[in-house]
């Protein structure tokens, strides 16, 4: 069977601390920008945590929210890319082929949650930051689209683990970056596939929603909304 | 007419050709250096990457998208005009229909410019054309820029002959007229011509197709650049307004386009016995229907959606309405309404000067407009948190110079190599065919069949 890759989000759980967005960063080779280049809006993270505030001060409460792709089964970002670069996988993940890519920046625009970064430069590691690259996984170039894979790489190194040892693969053997680095576990990955994955069970959750959902572009991130 | 009347057109019309002043050579220079600025400005945006520009995240499209609509919108003055005036057998087009193809040519070659201008590699823009590759890949047909490139080139194509068509007797015209070099290479241009009846026949057959064949064309061209819009999910683009939102615009702006170039070519090559204050009254009007549909459009987008009170799209409403972008809206609504409505509506005032005035303020309404169709719902779009501001950087606002510059230029060479106004269709003119009903035109044809 095939699998189909989502991820659940318990906001109960989520502190804000961002250990999900520096993990992805050194894992995923996440250009640097900066802090002038990212006041200019050049920053790239494929995760995020979006903060709102509710309430005046002093009586101020914060809401967290990781943001990353929604891997969504109805992308608006695929079928307005020109060259296939934005696609679907046979494993619903929304791919980026960024061989592909020629920059139209369309995709981008196309998606409701902003979780796609344009390459406006080619990317520099000061020294001795190159070190800490990934080998893994690409370094994207100038004028290409990037985004959230899901740590495709992992997923591969998974499958291909498990089938060398002949057997299933378990939940919660892969593990993205993010959700490897969360202290509280509030990010959960798995195969929306099978009903007994603890991302399946957490989806199926009465305080499960989606991100936009009247968008209709059917997400495979599921967000556990806050009970206190 | 008397052969007197034919040589007076013959060489007023030819003048601009066989003389050049120093000013020309001046301006040549003058909006050469602006477009080698600009095509610096493109190979420092090559050389560094888009990072030079304004744009960010998630402020994607910007500056060379509005001049890309824009452009695409200039360039349905002409073709679609004229095609009408044409079809309509409107008798006052004759001097203006090449003035305004002219338009459609160049500013759709400009246009179309932008999107490798704007792309993050412009040097695989190639990639958008299907064409057979070792690696069995083809652009994607469900994106509305694939669909964009086979618009843009299908009307550039279209645009392209049906100006040559009927340029051809003045090419023949030219070519018995001038000697040297230039005889040769208009011999060449004139395909042959030798103005006998079936090559006049074929030449009207094939003027009738085209002009029949183009506006449909132009109107999905239009439509089509409005679907990079309204097929995203993005507050205010995604809007069943858009299609005749934009074609209602472009032919707004091109007429405005047209009566600016139509004003300029007056002054300058002394064409006040060709281009007459009735030609620009008449223009003024279609100008002013067009002012009233886009104000029109522009009230029907606005009402429903704050009538429908949509979240995301409230927030891009009122950041056009009453934020950061309202003082650009409102100049757009005075420069695209409240200027040219008394000017083009009030009879007195629909002179030349007053046409070339609303129309002054039309061309930067609708540059203001393209502009606000773009850049504020990127800036306001679902997620609060992503909410950003567009400045635009030396290099966006220098490329967008150079087009207007490149605009001129190409009109000025052209109005040197060719006569601007068509000199065998202002001679038919002067000819005042009767006016025949469709069973007449029949019989007519009849006759010219059975002669031997």
């Amino acid at each position: 069977m095939t699998h189909r890759w989502g991820m659940a989000v318990d906001l109960d759980r989520c502190t804000g601390c961002e250990a999900c967005v520096t993990a992805c960063r050194t894992e995923n080779n996440i250009r640097i920008a900066g802090p002038e280049q990212s006041a200019r809006g050049r920053a790239i993270a494929w995760i995020r945590v979006e903060r709102y505030y509710e309430g005046d001060f002093p009586d101020v409460r914060v809401k967290f929210r990781p943001v990353m792709c929604q891997q969504c089964d109805a992308a608006p970002c695929e079928p307005v890319c020109p060259t296939y670069a934005s696609h679907h996988t046979d494993e619903g993940l929304n791919a980026q082929v960024y061989n592909r890519c020629i920059g139209t920046r369309y995709c981008a625009n196309a998606c409701p949650y902003n979780v796609r970064f344009f390459n406006f430069g080619n990317p520099v590691w000061d020294r001795p930051l190159e070190l800490s690259l990934n080998p893994d996984v690409s370094v994207r170039e100038v004028g290409v689209v990037e985004k959230c894979t899901f740590c495709v790489q992992r997923i591969n190194a998974g499958k291909e683990q498990a089938k060398a040892e002949n057997r299933e693969l378990k939940d919660g053997e892969i593990k993205p970056a993010c959700v490897q680095s969360c202290p509280t576990s509030a990010l959960v990955f798995g195969d929306l596939n099978d009903p007994e994955s603890e991302v399946s069970r957490l989806s199926r959750s009465s305080r499960g929603t989606k991100l936009l959902e009247d968008l209709g572009t059917l997400p495979k991130v599921t967000y556990l909304q806050r009970q206190s | 007419m008397d052969l007197a009347t034919e040589r007076k057109i013959n060489h007023d019309l030819l003048r601009p050709l066989r003389q050049t002043s120093v000013w020309f050579f001046l301006l040549v220079a003058l909006l050469g250096s602006i477009i080698l600025t600009g095509a610096g400005a493109w190979l420092y945006q090559l050389s560094n990457g888009l990072v030079v520009a304004g744009i960010r995240w998630p402020i994607f499209w910007a500056f060379y998208i509005t001049n890309f609509v824009f452009w695409i919108g200039i360039s349905h003055a002409g073709t679609l005009i004229s095609a009408i005036l044409r079809l309509v057998n409107a008798t006052w087009r004759r001097p203006v229909t090449r003035c305004a193809e002219v338009i459609t040519v160049f500013a759709l070659m400009i246009g179309a410019m932008f999107p490798i201008i704007h792309l993050g590699r412009p040097w695989l823009f190639f990639w958008l054309i299907p064409y057979p590759s070792e690696r069995q890949i083809w652009p994607n047909m469900r994106s509305p820029l694939a669909w964009d490139f086979f618009a843009i080139s299908t009307y550039l194509t279209g645009s392209t002959l049906f100006l040559l068509l009927p340029i051809i007797p003045d090419f023949a015209l030219m070519r018995d007229q001038m000697t040297g070099w230039r005889k040769k290479i208009y011999g060449v241009l004139a395909l042959g011509w030798q103005g006998t009846t079936k090559q006049w026949h074929r030449l009207e057959a094939a003027m009738q197709i085209m002009a029949i064949a183009i506006v449909p064309v132009a109107v999905s061209v239009h439509t089509i650049v409005s679907f990079d819009f309204s097929m995203s999910p993005v507050p205010m683009w995604h809007s069943t307004v858009f299609g005749p939102y934009f074609v209602a615009g472009a032919i707004f702006s091109g007429i405005a386009g047209l009566i600016l170039a139509m004003a300029v070519l007056r002054k300058i090559l002394h064409l006040e016995e060709y281009l007459h204050p009735l030609h620009f009254q008449n223009l003024g009007k279609l100008l002013l229907l067009m002012s009233l549909l886009w104000g029109y459009f522009t009230f029907v987008e606005r009402l429903t959606t704050w009538y429908g009170n949509n979240s995301a799209e409230m927030a891009v409403f009122w950041e056009t309405q009453t934020g950061a972008y309202a003082p650009l809206f409102w100049t757009m609504v005075f420069c695209n309404f409240i200027i040219p409505f008394p000017l083009l509506a009030i009879r007195k005032l629909r002179t030349i000067t007053g046409t070339v005035i609303a129309s002054s303020t039309i061309v930067v309404g609708m540059w203001i407009e393209r502009f606000l169709i773009v850049v504020p719902s990127l800036a306001r779009k679902n997620l609060p948190y992503t909410w950003a501001s567009y400045r635009p950087q030396p290099v966006e606002i220098l490329i967008t110079i150079a087009t207007f510059a490149a605009m001129t230029l190409l009109y000025t060479l052209f109005a040197k190599a060719v006569p601007i106004i068509s000199i065998w269709e202002l001679k038919v003119g002067m000819h005042a065919p009767p006016l025949l009903t469709p069973e007449e035109q029949e019989q007519q044809r009849e006759l010219w069949r059975t002669r031997p």
